[in-house]
């Protein structure tokens, strides 16, 4: 069958993909006694399928056309064991596949997740989850698709039309090679139809995605297009997206009828043809009537191998496409690891930045924190103050090594951050961040996110504190599911949890992001008279809007344009610096009042 | 193997309240939910009426040219041959091939229309959906939305209407050709002969009882996998999402027991659904077989007989190949039919929710709003029972700052949802200029009323459309304006395309405080005669509510304002000072006078408020 086999040359796929899915063989290796019965089998199933029309042929030149009553019974029973044969190990093959594909994918799966949650800060940063969520499922779903199916039929196919083909080529070869031309066009044709019909599939998402997005807006955005009352004009675009996503999908649905029409018409074509040579062969005893029939019905179990040959190649560059999507996650080696200092214990919580630089490594032009100098003495607590963009967030997170400084370093009780392990230096430092973030998971899930092997008696502490004890009051306690497919709470609520999971973690340093901001004025006085006790003991870290937070400092430093230009009490700085009163005072007439 | 196994102890998942009505689904809702699509159904299909006659009528002849096929091979070998054979005659083999050739070139015809045809149909009925599921979503109330969930409300119209997609675009046309093989086949076979056709349909029993346990199996396992895989992607999509705090917490390995558990359990229930696929394929090939082994013996020993002839038996063989081969296309199709009937339920669902705030029907027209906002003995209640509001009476005269001072719960919000017909009462009147807010349009009402909340929504597009969407057709010197009144023009224009720049929920081009100078600049744009700020400046730092502040002054200017706030300090431009508790109004007086009191709440408030700063 050459025309199948020289579509399969390298120069349709660029030889970089066919090594991306060579590279993942690894996982194929525990289950090559499975690929082999796998083949197995289904060589033994085409042998069959062969076998069955071959049979009827001989039964009706034999028995029927000599009269030989006793030739039908052991050639229909032949026919029936082959059948059964065949059935069995159609099923063998599928039950063997079912256990290997899905334990190679989920193995997959499994290395994915851990090598993400390895990766730092930049890189989440730079991926959207949704991103990582289609390598997660559909590029693994194509390499399951491939390696189950693809690769197994690439070969079968191959190999049942070039032997189907050389059956018929022997049986009667003026047919044959009516057979061989048609099958060349129709491989040609359902690649080309793939590959076309993959650009317009691809069209089409983004068009959902893009009538998905308008959806979300007019559902998320809903009170604000009732108050402004634009129900209408939001209609209206809705509408435009869906009528061009209608147009592509008209497009894509002309495609598919024009092939799968042409893939109706091609064979029967051939059945034409065929026929009428047939005729004529058997007519002049070229060929017998069992011959015809077997010819017929054996031409016919090719229509589907031959087509599917172009589905198939497809699926295996979109199976290349995804390896290499995946690999380019694995490719990426995680750049903030564990230091060497195992068993370095820091004592006191003194935390020290010395000239410390900081650049999105993306950006390494665009210095974020320049000579940044700050001591915190233990058991301190130091309040960030600055204007929005002036670097407070990015310096809260290089303290737990979210991301590295790029020059200088951070101290902790004389220690370089880098050199603690991870772990040693996350249990040393938590932080509450000002966008709490709550899984779908029970509230005392999220809770013992730092401490796992936190009480009840400290859970209910760690709730006190940080005047969040209506998670004891959900339906279910804190067994209550919180979060996206959970109990749904006020972003007050939701900071509430995010302070005390911080509290709860007992930590060396406390960060606090801003956690306060979206409480009412009263329960912001009672969290904060209880953070003032915690924050006796620890090392502390606060970023501040208010004055009403920063007065839980001992001291004050002022950040401006990435450096810190002033450090002191309050007071001092609220009398002396005009850019902190700036931020601070919440209104000029007030001044007066506040110092 | 149709019973799943038990899933392991999730206690880090929580409890909560939708998992546990989930299965109680009675035999009496599930039609009444069938009902209901169907008639969705009918209605959507009712001006296509024509066109599906049109399209029956050529799925038939599409499908009787394609089944004439294997027949008239039968009469090209019985008929043709025997002519050749004789005295080389080829006229009624060529005859015969002729009309091959001619059911071949119509069935391809006939195909091609019913493709395109019925395509056209199904994405027009989707278009049809989407729109009417979009339009119907945003006339329901506010109230319906925080009932439903926005989550909910975007799943309606992804992947629910994606399921319809999915089964108009690859089952449709097969399941409708599957069909009419099958009762085609079936009668042909009868007509070439009854005693091997009948024979052959021996089969039949067999392949309805597969075929009807692997439906009723692959529905369960269906579902199983889709929880299963929601699962997988949750927690993934929430790790990744929430990667600082997974990683500033230690929690990667908890994290990866959690995922690998999902992840098992998503296998576990993908191996469910694969081992059914494992035994149904082969099943009806088994079945297949055998009858193609029996008519062949049968076959064979009537032929034998002379009562067939090798014509007749090799049709037959054709068509029982031609008989199996849709069978698995059924079942493979029924797992997107079973969804696309669930969507169908619940969208059927959404489109007869009757809109809580109804349109009036004989609307009052407001030309010129001035601005008078009463309530009239309004009472309101959330639920049942427990009024929220009891017994309002109020006023606010037009061109009146009114500031709505209290605890939570208050009523301070609700009475804002009323203003701006979020809610109706539930007794009394709220009106606008003396006219009930029942009888103005959408468009009337909000022309005249428009609220402002934390809640500061900007939608994709540039910063000048999120402002223009305050008055659609303003220009962009307009636009500008606004946003120079508010102060918003200068960190605007040190964008990188200043008005021009795009604006994303989730890159976070601009800070909370930028962001809602817009949605206030989007109000100022609108130009109301009332405009009720909810909380409208609590997330702003200092710097930025110092600006709104500021701004205020010039949009309150000549128009009525009702402020509700936490922090005193936007009351402070407030021409009149109501204090909320438990739904009623215990003081209301000019701000001065209040605190000149000395003995009421809002002297308290205001005291404490002053001490806060220091």
């Amino acid at each position: 069958m050459p025309p199948a086999s020289s579509s399969l040359g390298p120069t349709d796929h660029s030889p970089a993909s066919v090594r991306s899915l060579w590279r993942l063989r690894t996982y194929l290796r525990p289950h090559l006694a499975a690929l082999a019965i796998m083949l197995g089998t289904a060589l033994g199933g085409i042998a069959l399928s062969i076998g069955i029309p071959l049979v009827t042929k001989a039964l009706i030149d034999g028995p029927i056309t000599n009269h030989e009553i006793d030739g039908v019974l052991p050639l229909g029973l032949l026919a029936l064991g082959l059948g059964i044969l065949e059935a069995v190990l159609i099923f063998w093959r599928r039950w063997v596949q079912s256990n290997a594909v899905l334990s190679m994918e989920t193995q997959m799966r499994h290395d994915l997740y851990e090598r993400l949650q390895e990766l730092p800060m930049s890189f989440h940063s730079k991926w959207e989850s949704g991103q990582l969520l289609s390598r997660v499922t559909t590029d693994l779903s194509a390499i399951r698709r491939f390696s189950g199916f693809g690769l197994l039929f690439l070969i079968i196919n191959i190999l049942q039309v070039a032997v189907v083909t050389i059956v018929l080529l022997n049986m009667y070869w003026p047919l044959g090679l009516v057979v061989a031309f048609t099958a060349a066009p129709i491989v040609w044709l359902s690649m080309r139809f793939e590959r076309g019909y993959v650009v317009l599939s691809r069209r089409v998402q983004d068009e959902q995605g893009d009538l998905a997005t308008r959806a979300e807006e007019g559902a998320v955005g809903i009170r604000v297009i009732k108050a402004f009352g634009r129900s209408d004009h939001m209609s209206a675009g809705y509408d435009r997206a869906a009528q061009k996503l209608r147009g592509t999908s008209m497009e894509k649905v002309r495609l598919a009828a024009r092939f799968w029409t042409f893939l109706e018409v091609i064979p029967n074509f051939a059945v034409v043809v065929v026929l009428l040579l047939g005729a004529i062969g058997v007519g002049r005893g070229a060929l017998t009537p069992g011959e015809l029939v077997a010819f017929i019905t054996l031409m016919l179990s090719l229509v589907w191998p031959v087509a599917s040959l172009g589905v198939i190649l497809a699926m295996s560059q979109e199976a290349m496409t995804a390896a290499a999507r995946i690999l380019e996650i694995f490719d990426t080696e995680p750049d903030i690891v564990d230091g060497p200092g195992e068993r370095l214990a820091a004592e006191g919580g003194h935390l020290r930045f010395e000239h410390v630089d900081f650049a999105f490594p993306d950006e390494p032009g665009r210095v974020v924190l320049r000579d940044v100098n700050l001591d915190i003495l233990p058991g301190e607590t130091i309040a960030l103050v600055g204007a929005t963009g002036s670097g407070k967030t990015i310096l809260t997170a290089l303290v737990p090594r979210l991301y590295d400084v790029t020059a200088g370093s951070i101290t902790l009780d004389g220690v370089d951050l880098r050199d603690f392990t991870l772990e040693k230096l996350r249990s040393m430092v938590a932080t509450a961040f000002e966008e709490p973030t709550l899984f779908s998971m029970s509230a005392r899930e999220n809770l013992i996110l730092g401490r796992a092997e936190a009480t009840d008696a400290e859970i209910s502490e760690a709730l006190a504190v940080a005047q969040a004890d209506f998670a004891l009051d959900l339906p279910w306690g804190l067994d209550t599911r919180i979060g996206e497919q959970g109990m749904s709470l006020s972003g007050g609520q939701r900071q509430r949890l995010a302070l005390a999971r911080a509290v709860l973690a007992q930590p060396r340093v406390l960060v606090l992001d801003d956690t306060l901001s979206a409480l009412d004025v009263h329960t912001e006085k009672l969290v904060e008279e209880a953070l003032r006790r915690v924050l006796a003991e620890t090392t502390g870290l606060i970023v501040a809007h208010r004055a009403s937070t920063v007065l839980l400092a001992d001291r004050v430093a002022l950040l401006q344009d990435g450096t810190i230009t002033h450090v002191g009490e309050h007071r001092e700085l609220l009398a002396t610096v005009p850019a902190y009163r700036e931020l601070l005072a919440a209104d000029a007439d007030l001044e007066g009042a506040a110092s | 193997m149709t019973t799943t196994p038990q899933a392991p102890q999730q206690s880090w998942r929580g409890v909560a309240a939708d998992g546990l009505e989930q299965d109680e689904i009675t035999a009496e809702t599930s039609a009444r939910l069938a009902t209901r699509s169907r008639r969705l159904l009918g209605d959507l299909l009712r001006p296509y009426a024509t066109a599906i006659r049109w399209l029956v009528l050529i799925v038939v002849i599409e499908n009787a040219a394609r089944l004439s096929i294997p027949y008239l091979v039968k009469v090209g070998i019985d008929s043709g041959i025997p002519p050749i054979r004789e005295d080389d005659n080829l006229d009624p083999l060529l005859l015969i091939v002729g009309i091959v050739l001619f059911a071949t070139i119509t069935q391809a015809v006939a195909r091609n229309l019913f493709l395109v045809r019925s395509g056209t149909i199904g994405q027009d009925l989707l278009f049809e959906i989407r729109q009417r599921v979009f339009r119907h979503f945003q006339r329901l109330s506010p109230a319906f939305h925080d009932e439903y969930t926005s989550g909910r409300v975007i799943s309606r119209q992804t992947s629910d209407v994606d399921a319809i997609y999915e089964m108009l675009e690859t089952g449709f046309d097969g399941l409708v050709t599957a069909a009419l093989t099958l009762v085609g086949t079936a009668a042909l076979l009868l007509f070439l002969d009854v005693k091997l056709g009948l024979v052959a349909l021996c089969c039949g029993p067999f392949l309805a009882w597969l075929t009807n346990w692997f439906r009723k199996s692959s529905a369960k396992t269906y579902r199983v996998t889709r929880e299963k895989v929601a699962l997988v992607i949750v927690h993934f999509v929430e790790s990744m999402g929430g990667i600082r705090a997974v990683q500033a917490f230690r929690r990667e390995p908890r994290n990866q027991e959690i995922f690998d558990d999902v992840n098992e359990q998503y296998r576990v229930a993908n191996l469910a659904a694969f081992r059914l696929v494992a035994w149904f394929m082969p099943g009806i090939r088994l079945i297949g077989n055998v009858t193609i082994a029996v008519v062949l013996l049968y076959g064979g020993y009537l032929a034998f007989h002379g009562e067939v002839t090798v014509g007749v038996l090799a049709a037959f063989l054709l068509y029982l190949r031609q008989f199996f081969e849709p069978m698995q296309e059924i079942s493979q199709f029924y797992n997107t039919f079973q969804s696309a009937s669930a969507a169908l339920e619940k969208l059927s669902g959404v489109l007869e929710e009757e809109p809580g705030v109804p349109e009036p029907t004989d609307p009052t027209p407001l030309p010129h709003p001035r601005g008078e906002l009463t309530f009239d003995h309004v009472d309101f209640e959330y639920v049942a029972g427990v009024p929220v509001l009891p017994d309002l009476d109020l006023t606010v005269p037009a061109g009146q700052t009114l500031a709505l001072v209290g605890t939570t719960g208050a009523g301070k919000t609700t009475l804002a949802k009323l203003a701006t017909r979020f809610y109706d009462p539930t007794g009394g009147r709220v009106l606008l200029d003396g006219v009930d807010l029942r009888q103005l349009t959408d468009e009337t009402l909000h022309r005249a009323v428009v609220m402002v909340t934390q809640e500061n929504y900007l939608f994709t597009g540039s910063i000048a459309d999120n402002i223009r969407f305050g008055r659609p057709g303003a220009g962009i010197e307009e636009v500008v304006e606004a946003a120079t009144a508010l102060g918003a023009d200068g960190f605007i224009r040190e964008l990188p395309h200043g008005y021009e720049t795009e604006v994303s929920n989730r890159g976070g081009v601009l800070s909370a405080g930028q962001r809602q100078l817009v949605a206030f600049a989007r109000a100022f744009l609108a130009d109301p005669a009332v405009l009720i700020l909810d909380e409208a400046t609590s997330s702003l730092d200092v710097p930025s509510e110092r600006l709104v502040q500021r701004a205020l002054k010039t949009i309150l200017a000549g128009r009525t304002a009702v402020i509700i706030a936490h922090r005193l300090s936007t009351v402070e431009i407030a021409d009149r000072v109501l204090v909320m508790e438990h739904g009623r109004i215990v003081e209301d007086g000019s701000p001065a006078d209040l605190v000149a009191g000395g003995e009421g709440r809002f002297s308290d408030l205001h005291r404490a408020w002053i001490d806060s700063l220091a």
